[in-house]
């Protein structure tokens, strides 16, 4: 019988293993992340003071929805193949492997998106002060939007093409993730203190860390029924 | 069938009674009922679409109860469900096996949510299902044949008293089933169970086989 941690440490190194094996589906959301924020100026103006104005934004919707285009790999193959129904009769806490395969699934999604952030983000004229807030703000954001992007992946992954379900079901709840954190970016491009809108995306984040795994869990035991 | 009080006197370890199931509008089990002793074989069979495997996933736990009761050990399954799981190996239709994974990393990470295993252990099992030249192929690379031979390896390696198969010698040659029934029947020897859902009886005459036919 595996140790929680040890249970923990076998998902994240199969979860890395098979990202590895197939890279160039991994990096598709980063990918779309890039290319959403380049398309800006092009479609607005090149004026870096009217970018300013709207760089907040810009780069969290981009990093939301390629947050949520990433999702689609997040449970599928595992439910196709059987993995999940063995995971299901493992006798094991299916919260924490899910829990687990979602935080490998932020480390390869949201943490290249987080890191690529300011250089996007100077790209539509961010100052260079507000970096911090824009990377901090993207990681604990992308770590909610994963969450909760996971609990209802767990629940359409049955779903016969349930993307578009999936997005219904999900963008709702991700509102006020998307509002806080880009009221922090853009309170700190106005040298405001942003010490509020950071500490509610960081209690968002612990609540869902702490109550999304059980949620996941009885998700996906109701997909696998079928 | 022989009386189950003359040729097994121990108490029965699995006991399923008076399971009902409906499927959309259809009702599909109607009230089956059936118990296994350590080292029995119970085939379960019928025509296709009868409910067979309906009736392993209630068994292992898939599936919720609408009515009826399972017991193992004598304590019904939701009051028990994580120990029962711990002693239930289950094959589906599906092989679970990752298609990027090779043979070897499949099994690693899927018996490790069980217990400890060492590579040399794995390969062992390779060879003796035959396949130990497909050890270090990713599965994607395998016959169909050969990644049943390795699914059955993670049957075999799990290491459980219950078995819970469903058409286990699906895309298996002769030479494979006859290997695959020399498995079930040292399994049984040791004092295992196994369920199976088949079309063709394995382990024909021998004492401890049962079948239930399902209408």
């Amino acid at each position: 019988m595996p140790s929680l941690l040890q249970l923990t440490l076998l998902v994240v190194g199969r979860d890395l293993k098979l990202a590895l094996r197939h890279w160039d589906q991994i990096i598709q959301p980063l990918i779309f992340f890039i290319v959403v924020t380049t398309l800006f100026p092009l479609a607005i103006s090149p004026e870096l003071a009217e970018l300013r104005r709207i760089s907040a934004g810009v780069v969290w919707v981009a990093a939301m929805l390629a947050s949520l285009l990433a999702l689609e790999s997040l449970f599928r193959t595992d439910v196709e193949d059987g993995t999940m129904e063995q995971w299901t009769l493992a006798g094991q806490p299916l919260s924490l492997m899910l829990l687990s395969k979602t935080v490998t699934h932020w480390l390869l999604a949201g943490l290249p998106i987080v890191l690529m952030s300011p250089i996007v983000g100077t790209a539509l004229g961010m100052p260079q002060s507000a970096w911090g807030v824009l990377a901090g703000s993207l990681a604990l954001g992308t770590g909610c939007l994963s969450i909760l992007g996971a609990i209802g992946t767990a629940l359409t992954v049955a779903v016969r093409r349930g993307n578009v379900l999936l997005a219904l079901l999900v963008l709702p709840l991700e509102m006020p993730v998307l509002i806080f954190g880009a009221r922090a970016v853009d309170l700190s491009m106005h040298g405001e203190a942003v010490a509020g809108p950071l500490n509610l995306l960081a209690a968002m984040l612990l609540l869902f860390l702490s109550l999304g795994p059980f949620a996941m869990a009885a998700a996906m035991r109701i997909s696998v029924e079928n | 069938m022989p009386d189950p009080a003359v040729s097994a006197p121990i108490e029965p370890l699995l006991d399923v009674s008076d399971l009902h199931l409906w499927r959309g509008e259809r009702h599909l089990l109607r009230g089956v009922s059936f118990s296994i002793r350590a080292g029995e074989l119970l085939q379960i069979v019928g025509p296709n679409g009868v409910g067979k495997t309906s009736l392993l996933r209630c068994v292992a736990g898939l599936l919720p109860l609408e009515s009826g009761d399972i017991k193992w050990c004598n304590r019904p399954l939701s009051s028990n469900r994580d120990a029962f799981h711990q002693q239930l190996a289950y094959l589906a239709h599906v092989n679970a096996l990752k298609a990027d994974l090779t043979a070897l990393e499949n099994l690693h990470y899927s018996v490790s949510l069980r217990r400890t295993i060492t590579q040399h252990e794995t390969r062992d099992m390779l060879q003796r299902l035959q396949v130990a030249e497909c050890a270090d192929l990713p599965v994607r690379a395998m016959s169909a044949g050969q990644k049943r031979r390795v699914a059955i390896a993670r049957i075999l390696l799990t290491q459980a008293k219950l078995w819970v198969l469903d058409e286990p010698i699906t895309n298996l040659d002769t030479a494979g089933i006859d290997l695959f029934e020399r498995c079930m029947a040292e399994h049984l020897d040791k004092g295992g169970l196994i369920v199976t859902a088949a079309h063709q009886l394995l382990l024909r005459g021998r004492p401890n086989v049962r079948t239930l036919e399902l209408h």
